[in-house]
C-alpha cells in the first residue's frame, strides 16, 4: 500500500497555486495586454523568466530571501510567517514560478480581441473594469480555462523548486515528485511505479483537455 | 446644437482641422477619400481619441474645452463601428440593454420589435445575418438614449439590395429617436437618401459642406454617362469588329472599326460613353 499523503498535497498545492494564478495572474494579464509604457517588455520578461530559469536556481534565490538571515526573512520571522520548509512557502514558490502559464495564454487572448469591442463598452457607458470583467474576459473563456488547467499542471510537475524551498517532508513538502525521487532513492520501485503512473496519466489527461478545448474554441470561431 | 473646432496630428505632413456645427435631430455625411480623416473625426467626436485641441460644444454641454476632455462614457454617443463590434458572448436582446439604463427595459423592448429583431432575442450575433447584426448595432447605440449618433459606415459590408433597405430602417430609426447624427459614407446615393448636410473632407480639412446637392450637383453633373466594360468576345462582322461586353449586368454588341478594335482582348475594360438616356418604363407598383 502507498502512501496517499503526497498526492494529496501535490493537489493541495497545485489547486491553492492555480487559485492565486487566477486572482494575481488576470489581472497582470490584463494591464500587460494593454500597457503602452516603455517599461513592458522589462514586465513581460520577468514574467517568462521562469519558464528558462532552472527550478533549482529560483528555488535557491527564494531559499535566501524568505531564510531568517536576510532581512526579508527577519520581516517574515516579525510576523510570524515561516516560507522555509513550509506549505506556504512552496505555495509562493510555485505562483512564481507557474505565473507564465497563466499570464502568458490570457494576455496574448486579450491582446488579439479587437480594440472597438472595449471601444464599443466605452461609448455605451460602461468603465474600463466593467468592461474587462464583463466583454474582455467572457470573450477569452477558452485562454482562461488553459491557464488555469496549465498552471495546475505544471504545479503538479514541480521538483526542483519543492526540493530547494521545502526540501522533503513528509506531509509538508513531500510532493508526489518528490515522493518518485525519494522512493526511488531507497529501492521501493513499484511505489515510485504507482507515483509515476498517476503523474503520466494526468499528464496525459491534461494536454488531451486542453487539446479538446482549443479545438472546441476554433470551431467556435469558425 | 452640436458645435465642434477640432485638431489633431494624424501623421508628420497630415493635421485633422475641421471646424463646423450639426444641426439638431438632423444627419450630416461626412465624406471624403481614405485617409481623409473621416473616422478620426467621429472618434475625436466618441471620445475615443483625444483632440490635439479645440473645442466640442454640445447643447451648450462642453464635452471638449483645451485640454479638459470628457470621457466616451461620459458623453452621451451611440455608436455603430464598421464591423458592428458586437459582444459575441451576449445574445441580442443582451447586447441591446447592455448600455441601457436598468429602468429603460421597455425601450429594449421596442428597439427589437422596431428593427424585427424580437424573434432572434435569444441569439447570439455569430447566428444573425449581416443585416440583423448591423440592426442590433443600431440597437444597442439607440438603447443608450445618445445625445450624439456615430455611424462609421454603418452598411458598407452589405450587398445594394439589403442595404437600400436598411437605409430606410435606419432613417426611420434616427426620426422615431430624433437624434442628431453624423453618418461616415463613401456612397453619394446612401448620402442623397439619408443625410441633411455634407462635410466633404480633403486631407484633413472641410473643403466643401451643404445639402447633399450643394456639395454634389452644382458644377458636376454632365450630360453624358460613362461606363466601364467587359470585353466578352471579339468577332470579325464585314468590314468591322462586333465586340460582346458586359457592363451593369448587361451584355452589349458594338461595332468598333479596325483601330478602336486593335490591341482590345477578352477581358480587357472598355471605357463607354452613353448619351440620350431614356428611363424604362417602371413595373406598376413599384
Amino acid at each position: 500500500m502507498i502512501d496517499l499523503q503526497p498526492l494529496w498535497l501535490t493537489a493541495r498545492l497545485a489547486a491553492t497555486t492555480s487559485a492565486i494564478l487566477l486572482l494575481l495572474g488576470v489581472p497582470l494579464a490584463g494591464w500587460l495586454a494593454h500597457c503602452r509604457r516603455w517599461y513592458k517588455p522589462l514586465a513581460e520578461t520577468l514574467v517568462a523568466m521562469p519558464l528558462v530559469l532552472p527550478p533549482s536556481v529560483l528555488g535557491f534565490y527564494l531559499l535566501l530571501a524568505f531564510s531568517p538571515a536576510s532581512l526579508l526573512g527577519q520581516w517574515l520571522q516579525s510576523i510570524h510567517l515561516q516560507l522555509v520548509f513550509s506549505f506556504a512557502g512552496l505555495v509562493v514558490g510555485s505562483v512564481l514560478f507557474s505565473l507564465p502559464f497563466m499570464v502568458q495564454p490570457v494576455a496574448a487572448a486579450l491582446s488579439s480581441l479587437p480594440a472597438n469591442l472595449r471601444e464599443a463598452s466605452y461609448t455605451l457607458g460602461k468603465s474600463r473594469w466593467h468592461t474587462f470583467w464583463h466583454v474582455e474576459l467572457p470573450c477569452i473563456k477558452p485562454a482562461l480555462v488553459a491557464g488555469l488547467v496549465m498552471s495546475f499542471a505544471h504545479t503538479v510537475g514541480e521538483f526542483g523548486l519543492v526540493l530547494m524551498l521545502g526540501g522533503n517532508i513528509p506531509g509538508v513538502s513531500r510532493v508526489a515528485s518528490i515522493a518518485i525521487y525519494n522512493e526511488v532513492e531507497v529501492l521501493n520501485y513499484p511505489a515510485a511505479h504507482v507515483y509515476a503512473a498517476v503523474l503520466c496519466s494526468f499528464s496525459f489527461l491534461v494536454v488531451l483537455a486542453v487539446n479538446l478545448l482549443r479545438r472546441h474554441s476554433e470551431r467556435l470561431a469558425a | 446644437m452640436i458645435r465642434f473646432a477640432l485638431q489633431k496630428q494624424l501623421s508628420a505632413q497630415l493635421t485633422l482641422d475641421v471646424a463646423a456645427e450639426l444641426p439638431a435631430g438632423r444627419i450630416t455625411a461626412v465624406t471624403g477619400d481614405s485617409g481623409a480623416g473621416k473616422t478620426t473625426l467621429l472618434r475625436l467626436l466618441a471620445g475615443l481619441t483625444l483632440a490635439d485641441s479645440g473645442t466640442l460644444e454640445v447643447n451648450g454641454e462642453p464635452w471638449i474645452s483645451g485640454r479638459q476632455q470628457l470621457s466616451p462614457q461620459a458623453r452621451g454617443v451611440g455608436m455603430v463601428f464598421q464591423d458592428y463590434a458586437l459582444f459575441p458572448h451576449l445574445d441580442v436582446r443582451r447586447n441591446i440593454a447592455y448600455g441601457a439604463a436598468p429602468a429603460d427595459q421597455p425601450l429594449v423592448e421596442e428597439l427589437l420589435a422596431l428593427t424585427g429583431l424580437a424573434p432572434h432575442a435569444s441569439q447570439r450575433p455569430a447566428q444573425l445575418s449581416g443585416g440583423q447584426r448591423q440592426r442590433v448595432a443600431l440597437a444597442r447605440a439607440l438603447a443608450r438614449r445618445p445625445r450624439l449618433l456615430l455611424l462609421d459606415e454603418p452598411l458598407s459590408a452589405l450587398d445594394p439590395a439589403l442595404r437600400s433597405r436598411l437605409q430606410d430602417d435606419l432613417l426611420q430609426l434616427q426620426q422615431r429617436f430624433a437624434v442628431t447624427t453624423v453618418l461616415v459614407s463613401h456612397d453619394i446615393p446612401e448620402v442623397f437618401k439619408l443625410a441633411d448636410q455634407v462635410l466633404q473632407l480633403a486631407a484633413g480639412r472641410i473643403v466643401r459642406r451643404g445639402t447633399p446637392a450643394q456639395v454634389y450637383l452644382h458644377g458636376n453633373t454632365a450630360g453624358r454617362l460613362q461606363l466601364n466594360a467587359t470585353v466578352l468576345a471579339i468577332q470579325p462582322a464585314d468590314l468591322l469588329w462586333r465586340v460582346t461586353v458586359q457592363s451593369g449586368g448587361s451584355m452589349v454588341d458594338i461595332l468598333l472599326d479596325h483601330d478602336e478594335a486593335a490591341g482590345l482582348r477578352v477581358g480587357s475594360t472598355l471605357p463607354l460613353l452613353a448619351s440620350n438616356l431614356v428611363p424604362l418604363p417602371r413595373p406598376a407598383g413599384s
